[in-house]
């Protein structure tokens, strides 16, 4: 890594505030979610999808793309995280692969 | 494109000792090989180092755009300018994914940037070297991004799951940029003999820079275990410098180019290349800042962001201007 001397004179403009921040998703092909590729900084909404175009679409892996102001998200508590999903481990009645299937009645 | 194996010792050496209950949680969970998310618990030192390893990377990829980027106009064809147009735009990408990593642990974007044009943050010693000729940008994709390759790979399987995610779309758009680097270099070999003599210059160069890219010996590497046990490291500088030379020297004959290292041979005992003696005061120098364009890439990079200040001005007036216009009628969501 290379050590640049100090220069408080570099820092006549310094990047004192950013711009909102924005979680981005991307629809890769028509018919499927969009999913969540990271976030990025923009001046509003618009210029959100266009920056969001520049860096995550580069390789044409997106047909559409939802930006949300990333303050506008509201996340399960990450200490709530064994009452909230651990009670699902007992639960295997859930799924087809709990019944037992005679093999003479056939695909169900 | 490229992190040096950022030998990034624990920013408080006494707080990573684990101590607390929690803490001994954190490390059992990184031995169980789970990743960690920006809202679960982690050691205070744990989140300090690796602010400051991927802000590192990311400032990094920004100020790599520099030695590449005055080649964008000279490239010697409309092909060449359109590729080193794209891959100097990845590198811009690559430091938006990184900074966003950072930013989970939280640093603001701003403080990041004002670190590195204040120089209070380091980025890779590599770009402090010039870019002489137009096989110089050939030999940073073969050569650079080969070596910052073997670094990001194992980063992909970092504790840190944002850092993790960063790297895994980094290293899938960088096998371009090695692969347009290797096909500049091979075009050059087959062309007329001074073009194949720039190649061999270049690489002349470039090629000790390169294998100091990953950092000191293990020896000199005193924080190599924190960061192992912290899931961080997975491969230390000299395994990854030996992988980097056992792929590279065969590529280097098949090019019909030497390497510069009248010690470099096999050693079929080890079955791995032996290397000469890196120099390492050299490294001190340009890591310290004295290499040849430290002041030049600073005064660039400090430029660029001054030059955009009305740019980005204008784009806060008009979102504020646009806000004020939705209020009073807010009919669509969709972006023009």
């Amino acid at each position: 890594m290379s050590a640049q001397p100090a220069n408080p004179a570099n820092l006549a403009n310094p990047a004192s505030r950013d711009w909102p921040l924005f979680e981005v998703f991307i629809r890769s092909k028509q018919g499927l979610d969009h999913k969540h590729v990271g976030s990025l900084h923009a001046s509003d909404a618009a210029h959100a999808i266009t920056l969001a175009r520049d860096v995550y679409t580069r390789r044409q892996e997106g047909v559409s793309i939802w930006v949300v102001p990333s303050n506008a998200i509201t996340a399960s508590a990450p200490e709530q995280k064994a009452e909230n999903f651990d009670p699902m481990a007992s639960k295997i009645y859930r799924h087809p692969t709990f019944y037992d299937i005679p093999a003479e009645v056939g695909h169900m | 494109m490229y992190t040096q194996a950022i030998d990034v010792g624990p920013v408080d050496a006494t707080a990573s000792r684990s101590t607390t209950p929690q803490d001994d949680e954190f490390l059992k969970r990184i031995a169980r090989d789970e990743k960690i998310e920006p809202q679960d618990p982690m050691p205070e030192a744990y989140r300090k180092t690796l602010i400051r390893q991927i802000s590192q990377h990311a400032h990094s990829e920004v100020v790599g755009m520099l030695p590449e980027g005055g080649w964008i106009t000279r490239a010697p064809s409309l092909k060449r300018k359109e590729i080193l147009l794209a891959k100097v735009q990845d590198e811009g990408g690559h430091g938006l994914y990184l900074y966003s990593a950072a930013e989970t642990l939280g640093v603001s974007r701003a403080e990041l940037i004002d670190a590195l044009h204040s120089g209070k943050a380091k980025y890779s010693s590599i770009f402090n070297y010039e870019t002489a000729t137009w096989a110089d940008i050939g030999t940073i994709g073969w050569l650079v991004d080969g070596a910052a390759i073997m670094n990001q790979v194992p980063l992909c399987r970092c504790s840190y799951g944002p850092y993790a995610r960063a790297m895994i779309r980094i290293c899938k758009e960088e096998s371009f940029h090695q692969r347009q680097g290797f096909d500049i270099v091979r075009t050059l070999c087959q062309g007329t003999p001074e073009q194949k003599a720039m190649a061999q210059e270049s690489i002349n160069r470039w090629w000790w820079p390169t294998l100091m890219m990953f950092g000191p010996h293990d020896a000199d590497s005193p924080h190599t275990g924190q960061a192992t046990a912290w899931g961080i490291k997975r491969i230390t500088n000299d395994d990854l410098r030996q992988k980097f030379v056992d792929v590279t020297v065969p590529q280097a004959e098949f090019l019909g180019l030497t390497l510069p290292d009248p010690d470099l041979k096999w050693n079929a005992a080890r079955g791995h290349y032996d290397i000469g003696r890196i120099n390492w005061d050299e490294f001190r120098r340009v890591v310290n800042g004295d290499g040849p364009c430290n002041a030049e890439r600073m005064h660039d990079r400090v430029k660029a962001f001054d030059d955009g200040a009305w740019v980005r001005d204008a784009a806060a007036a008009h979102a504020a201007k646009a806000a004020a216009r939705y209020a009073t009628s807010p009919d669509t969501r969709i972006a023009a």
